[in-house]
């Protein structure tokens, strides 16, 4: 069983596993380690390791400006897995990778497997490879022990939340709206019908992520989904600059505290 | 081409083959599909029914060609431009002439298509992404035409260096929207216009410029431009009673191409894409993705992409705006590796001097896009027979590039030309 596996089997009928985004690279390689490690002290369960692309359409304005300043600052796909490597020797939470298809697929999918894994690597996430094309991908990282996992969307039918359910080698992560990533002042209602139905349809963890910005909008999605995403709303305390550590630290605690709230 | 053809049809059986692409999951070979963010998948699928339940619908394709023909101003007229042709002394060189079109472009013949295809999917707005504009204009008087709202995105460079263009679309009703981020041109704006669609999918249909981007937008493209061809064909054997030796286009996204290629594949005609070669062979001075791309997934497709060796996008360049895009359709990728289309690239400076000479002796000011496929297409004539003829397709007209031309050749005079 994986660490992924693991850490929701330990967390089931307690609370919602809190995992956040952070973009590798940004403000810099050191930075960001510090970044990773900050989080995990201060309650994430997994994290969520932005792999920067020059053009990331699923994004906001605060990741597509994270991405860009991490590729001035030489980030690399070699170099992000690098970077997970080190973070890997600091903890036994899950590390997740969320990136576009084009750097993977240059890397080479089968090649980044199995590097992945060595860097210790638990599941990834890939925006733009719908369920559709996600076939050639998903066989050569299972083959390492990668999870991957599949995206649901409110507008979705019934038909593709079940091939979502079936496909995912990870977890499912159900997409709050429609839009790209960024902070929102409030939740979509249809999110947590769109949660039941996939439910209703998998045994597999459900995550929740876009939009959540805040400890409120943390509590009640933990109340129906076994794990939350915080992106956005983190990389925006890392923008603002001056000490922002420690404002980062109360914030992941916060929401730590909203999901423990339960 | 000549061997292994079908008796009943004319056409070789490989570019029968063609004629069935792309499949059902959108692919032309290995190139193309789908690659784009969840969320987007109903909305092309939606699309994709749309467009094919509308297409064979006879009356709305009876009311679209009513609308390209006393409104669009097609056909448009294939000119035999003689003086160009006497003075490279090879074969005849003839111009469909797109620039001709309500808008100045090619770019109509989709928009048209498009809005009334959205507007028949009950959808309330329409977006754009442009980079020389003449899509932008293109959709925004469709867009007016139809009774939709229109926002066009663009990148602040294009903006600047393509104003006239801003203010008809401005003038026509449209908003424009400055596109600030990554290189602030045409490869942004799609990325923006994508960010658009995905949170306005219920209202709005993205009104995709070029033959690229997920499945169905390189079918449905190829499917409106393809007007260009057939009309060729046409005047063709009304003129010359065969078929021409050589087609040549432009290549950015490869919209004007693919139509008027699409009709002619297999037929025997040698057809020729031509790419910007910028300034230089060296990463970012040219947008020559067919020729040093590599493949790549880029703006939902899979197909050729001018990208680093870590897979990011690279920034490129082309005086003429509309071509200065790091991606190319999907299904050009798959004639060029079929070996049923070639590509090939122009520099800048051949573009501009192209412009001039066809300005100069023709009296047509051709858009710096399809000079690319005029400075292909002299080079060629004069290697070629004069029995011998040559279809350029001229996709625009220049005026939006007269600034540029003007400084490229300050003082400009009444000098003649032919002198080099």
């Amino acid at each position: 069983m994986g660490r992924i596996q693991e850490m929701f089997g330990e967390l089931k009928g307690k609370r919602a596993a809190l995992i956040t985004y952070f973009t590798a690279f940004y403000p810099d390689e050191e930075q960001s380690y510090r970044i990773a490690i900050a989080m995990l002290e201060c309650g994430s369960d997994a994290l969520e390791i932005g792999i920067p692309f020059s053009d990331p359409i699923l994004d906001g304005k605060v990741i597509q400006q994270t991405s860009s300043i991490a590729l001035e600052r030489g980030a690399t796909l070699g170099k992000v897995l690098r970077l997970c490597e080190r973070i890997r020797e600091r903890t036994e939470k899950p590390l997740l990778l969320m990136g576009y298809c084009n750097p993977i697929y240059r890397y080479g999918t089968e090649r980044f497997a199995s590097d992945a894994r060595e860097c210790g690597v638990d599941g990834i996430l890939i925006p733009d490879l719908p369920i559709d094309e996600i076939e050639p991908w998903r066989s050569a990282l299972s083959s390492k022990g990668i999870n991957t996992v599949t995206f649901c969307s409110v507008n979705a039918n019934p038909l593709r939340i079940r091939k979502a359910c079936d496909l995912s080698t990870g977890f499912i992560y159900c997409l709050s709206l429609l839009g790209t990533t960024g902070v929102r002042d409030e939740l979509s209602k249809d999110v947590f019908q769109l949660v039941r139905m996939v439910k209703s349809c998998s045994t597999k963890p459900v995550v929740v992520g876009i939009g959540i910005s805040n400890a409120q909008q943390c509590e009640a999605v933990g109340e129906v989904a076994d794990g939350v995403v915080v992106g956005s709303a983190l990389m925006q305390v890392v923008m603002r600059g001056g000490d922002y550590l420690s404002e980062l630290k109360a914030k992941v605690r916060s929401f730590a505290e909203a999901l423990a709230r339960r | 081409m000549e061997e292994d053809l079908n008796p009943s049809n004319g056409i070789s059986r490989k570019a029968e083959a063609l004629l069935s692409v792309p499949d059902r999951a959108g692919y032309f070979g290995e190139y193309g599909g789908r690659f784009v963010p969840e969320p987007l998948i109903p909305a092309l699928e939606e699309l994709e029914d749309a467009f094919i339940e509308a297409f064979s619908d006879s009356s709305f394709r009876e009311e679209l060609t009513n609308v390209l023909k006393r409104y669009a101003g097609r056909p448009t007229p294939l000119y035999l431009a003689k003086n160009a042709s006497e003075i490279l002394g090879g074969a005849r060189i003839y111009l469909k002439r797109e620039d001709l079109c309500h808008t100045g472009s090619h770019k109509v013949n989709n928009t048209v298509g498009q809005c009334l295809l959205a507007r028949r999917m009950e959808k309330e707005r329409v977006i754009a992404e442009t980079g020389a504009g003449q899509h932008g204009v293109a959709c925004a008087t469709a867009a007016a035409l139809t009774g939709l709202r229109c926002e066009v995105y663009m990148g602040e460079i294009d903006m600047e260096r393509q104003s006239v263009n801003v203010s008809k679309m401005r003038l026509l009703g449209a908003k424009v929207v400055p596109v600030s981020s990554g290189s602030r041109t045409l490869k942004d704006a799609v990325n923006e216009a994508f960010r658009d669609w995905v949170t306005n999918l219920k209202t709005t249909h993205y009104c995709l410029g070029s033959a690229v981007g997920p499945h169905p937008f390189p079918m449905i493209v190829r499917s409106l431009q393809s007007v260009i061809g057939e009309e060729t064909i046409r005047q063709c054997m009304e003129l010359e009673e065969r078929l021409p030796d050589m087609i040549v286009a432009c290549v950015g996204g490869g919209s004007n191409s693919i139509g008027m290629f699409y009709p002619f594949i297999g037929r025997g005609p040698r057809l020729i894409g031509v790419e910007a070669g910028g300034i230089g062979i060296e990463p970012g001075m040219h947008s020559s993705t067919l020729r040093s791309g590599e493949v790549g997934i880029f703006h939902g497709m899979k197909s050729y992409v001018l990208q680093n060796p870590d897979g990011q996008i690279c920034t490129t360049h082309s005086v003429s705006a509309g071509l200065d895009y790091p991606g190319v359709g999907p299904e050009h990728a798959y004639l060029k590796r079929e070996g049923l289309a070639h590509y090939t690239s122009v520099r800048d400076e051949d573009a501009l001097s192209a412009a001039l000479f066809l300005s100069r002796v023709e009296g047509i000011i051709p858009a710096l896009e399809s000079a690319h496929a005029l400075a292909w297409a002299f080079s060629q004539a004069e290697k070629m027979e004069k029995d011998e003829y040559i279809v350029v397709c001229l996709s625009g007209r220049g005026d939006k590039d007269l600034e540029i031309i003007e400084r490229h050749y300050p003082g400009l005079g009444g000098e003649c030309l032919g002198d080099g």
